[in-house]
């Protein structure tokens, strides 16, 4: 354990194009995923936590439930979706960045909606009789207060872009690990320890949580700051 | 010009608890009406059920004095209800449902600001302001949905003296513009200084309603005598004449 | 005004869904096929040899899925994968007695060869592989099998039944499928001072081998064929036939097969190339 670390802490100063490469991918997959996740979770996870219908119990529950969806079977379900033999398979997006997008997606777009509406909700029961006075639409509450809870969010976001960037189970399967083109760090790191290098595996699993951590430090940073200045 | 808001019979029964019991009154057209009344009596449910925050389960709530136009609320409550943006930038939500041009709206902002005294901070951040700067922005805010009616909430419950006097006087302002002003207090001081008309409220009904300084210095009913009596104690009525 | 920066956030979705669809430069040649191969050849690093070169020639860019043989076939079935290039030579002729392969081509053969820990506790070492099982069943020594329909888990299967193991009844706690790939298997192996089948590609570049060693090898019958099918475009009609028939054509051509026979790690050679000529 110790020589492997040793050895992967040496590898890590002598990445050579195709780990940038690698590397870049998985970052732009998982960022592509999040922000249409978030397109599409933040409004949606903010209007079900302002408006009033029946089956929002419902599907709060369900928002709730999908937060864990398994990857393994959301790639399962996006193969089977884009598979030559499927539904969708004209598309030809099999094996391909845009499979694995679609399928991040999938997995982060509930992630994002639930924790938005939870966010949301709270936000609502300090300001919401405030914006209904006002007569704002539900649309426009909803808005405003993904606005005022603008700095809450972003944590909801990175913790959807983690769930993202370190899964493998959808990737490997919708994408297929294809060498220069699908191989994301997870799916490199997957196939490395199969080979028995576990030194490059634990080298590039190093690199992954470090890009993570630094995005994480960036983005609080970027928040702390924000929130000083607006209370 | 002046509005008059006419309830009838409201009861208001949130799970079997009775808050509201047949609540009769006739308010406006002028002035600054002001509810009062022990804590529990109901007066912030009252004040809600008037903007359509809330429904009552029965009775009903008209208005008169816009014509056919709809009588337009507005609504100041104790918390000033800020989000985490400018002070221009929670002033102008108020205009969100009027989807006024960009320009238009800056402009109406500005003036709103500037007529509170706010004209200086447009940019800071509203969480920023202290609490009397807050909620004479609530207020500006209030203001630019350009109200018929407006209904405030125990405003200065939370701010000290100097800040209650600053909003005092913006409201005072506003009712002698012509707006019809209902002020929920329990600050009776404040009722004297600014109300012309009052409600006394207890357990869900009327107990007293009248000229604020009639109904202040000779109340006639034993409720209302009761709770004045617990608020000054200092002051001695003569015996009832009943 | 409160305005979410919404057509901000969707353009950059845009563009950085753009760079995910495009993230090699490279990669603008006129036509791309997939191939749908085995974990054994990746691994062993074969394609990394082999495709620079036949891109090179032809303009023509290979995308490798690497499965087991079963999913791999699996895949040409659905239509997902242009040509397969496998090693289980009953299943690939049933694929393509289904009518879902053109036609079945011998390309090269690997061995197998049986690994166990250096001090050999079944006493296998150097037998022929019959034998070397019977003794492994006998001694009820740890051993790995795939467990995964790959082609070596069937080779393993046939292995056994060549040499009157009857696996239903002699299965037990020192035979564990451990439904995965051939790396795992090994590391599996490497944990547990276990035996295994492997094949020589994979153990070759395979580098967390611990105490385990190659103890039997060389005999005939661990001889492992591959072989490649383009996928019927009479099934399928989105298959690149073309494309993927240039590159079966290249595999088996005097080129290609001099290609696999240079490709060697610390001077061995992997694969032995032995396609039919003119077939």
């Amino acid at each position: 354990m110790l020589a492997s670390f040793a050895a992967a802490v040496s590898l890590i100063g002598t990445f050579d194009p195709e780990v940038i490469r690698i590397l870049l991918l998985s970052l732009a997959v998982s960022g592509s995923a999040v922000l249409i996740g978030c397109v599409i979770g933040l409004p949606l996870g903010a209007l079900v936590a302002v408006a009033r219908f029946p089956g929002r119990q419902a599907v709060t529950v369900l928002l709730n439930a999908f937060m864990g969806l398994p990857a393994v079977v959301v790639g399962l379900i996006v193969y089977l979706l884009l598979s030559r033999s499927g539904p969708l398979g004209g598309l030809g997006l099999l094996f391909t960045p845009t499979a694995m997008v679609i399928a991040q997606t999938m997995l982060v777009t509930p992630l994002i909606a639930a924790l938005t509406r939870q966010v949301i909700e709270d936000s609502d029961r300090e300001l919401g009789e405030s914006l209904r006075s006002l007569r704002l639409s539900r649309w426009q509450q909803a808005r405003t207060l993904l606005f005022d809870a603008r700095f809450s969010l972003v944590v909801a976001v990175l913790a959807a872009f983690g769930r993202a960037v370190s899964e493998v189970g959808a990737v490997l399967l919708v994408g297929g690990n294809i060498a220069g083109h699908t191989r994301t760090v997870t799916t490199a790191i997957s196939l490395e320890t199969q080979k028995g290098d576990l030194p490059l595996a634990l080298a590039l699993g190093i690199l992954l949580i470090a890009v993570v951590i630094a995005v994480n430090a960036a983005t609080t940073g970027v928040r702390a700051f924000s929130m000083r200045r607006y209370g | 010009m002046g509005v008059t808001v006419t309830l009838r019979d409201i009861r208001f029964r949130p799970d079997g608890r009775t808050v509201l019991d047949g609540v009769n009154a006739v308010v406006g057209p002028k002035g600054i009406t002001a509810i009062a009344g022990p804590n529990g009596a109901g007066k912030s449910v009252l004040l809600r059920i008037i903007d359509g925050l809330l429904t009552a389960d029965s009775g009903s709530v008209e208005f008169q004095g816009t014509g056919a136009r709809p009588v337009r609320r507005a609504f100041v409550f104790q918390k000033p209800g800020l989000i985490r943006a400018s002070t221009a930038e929670n002033a102008a939500l108020a205009l969100l449902p009027m989807k006024l041009p960009r320009q238009e709206a800056a402009r109406r902002v500005e003036e709103a600001l500037a007529h509170v005294g706010l004209a200086g901070r447009a940019g800071d951040p509203a969480r920023k302001l202290s609490g009397g700067e807050q909620q004479r922005l609530a207020l500006a805010r209030a203001l630019l949905t350009e109200p018929d009616l407006l209904l405030l909430d125990e405003p200065t419950a939370s701010l000290d003296p100097n800040a209650t006097e600053e909003v005092e006087r913006l409201v005072a302002q506003v009712a002698a513009g012509g707006t019809k002003v209902i002020l929920v207090s329990h600050n009776l001081a404040q009722v004297a200084r600014l109300a012309r008309d009052l409600i006394l409220l207890t357990e869900g009904r009327v107990a007293e309603q009248g000229s604020a300084r009639a109904l202040l210095t000779n109340p006639q009913t034993p409720e209302a005598r009761a709770y004045l009596k617990g608020e000054m104690p200092w002051l001695s009525y003569p015996a009832a004449a009943c | 005004m409160v305005v979410l920066p919404r057509r901000g956030l969707l353009s950059l979705a845009a563009a950085l869904l753009f760079a995910a669809a495009a993230p090699n430069p490279a990669r603008a040649q006129s036509e791309t096929i997939t191939v749908a191969s085995t974990t054994s050849t990746e691994q062993s690093g074969l394609f990394g040899h082999l495709l620079p070169k036949f891109t090179e020639k032809t303009g023509v860019a290979v995308k490798v899925v690497a499965l087991g043989t079963g999913q791999a076939l699996d895949v040409g079935r659905r239509g997902d994968a242009d040509v397969v290039f496998v090693h289980d030579k009953a299943a690939e002729e049933k694929f393509v007695g289904e009518g879902f392969g053109v036609k079945r081509q011998d390309v090269m053969y690997n061995d197998f060869v049986i690994v166990g820990p250096r001090s050999d506790p079944a006493k296998a070492a150097g037998k022929d592989v019959g034998e070397a099982l019977r003794r492994i069943a006998g001694a009820k020594a740890p051993f790995i099998s795939r467990g995964d329909r790959s082609g070596t888990h069937a080779a393993e299967l046939r292995y056994w039944k060549a040499a009157g193991v009857e696996m239903e009844t002699a299965k037990g706690g020192w035979y564990k499928e451990i439904g995965q790939g051939m790396g795992p298997a090994l590391n599996t192996a490497s944990a547990s001072n276990a035996y295994a089948l492997t094949d020589r590609g994979t153990w070759l570049s395979f580098k967390n081998r611990g105490d385990l060693a190659v103890l039997v090898e060389g005999d005939k019958a661990l001889f492992n064929q591959y072989g490649v099918i383009l996928v019927n475009p009479e099934k399928h009609a989105h298959v690149k036939a073309r494309a993927g028939q240039s590159f079966i054509d290249w595999l088996v051509s005097p080129d290609g097969q001099k290609a696999i026979a240079g490709y060697r790690i610390e001077g061995e050679q992997l694969f032995f190339p032995n396609a039919a000529a003119g077939s």
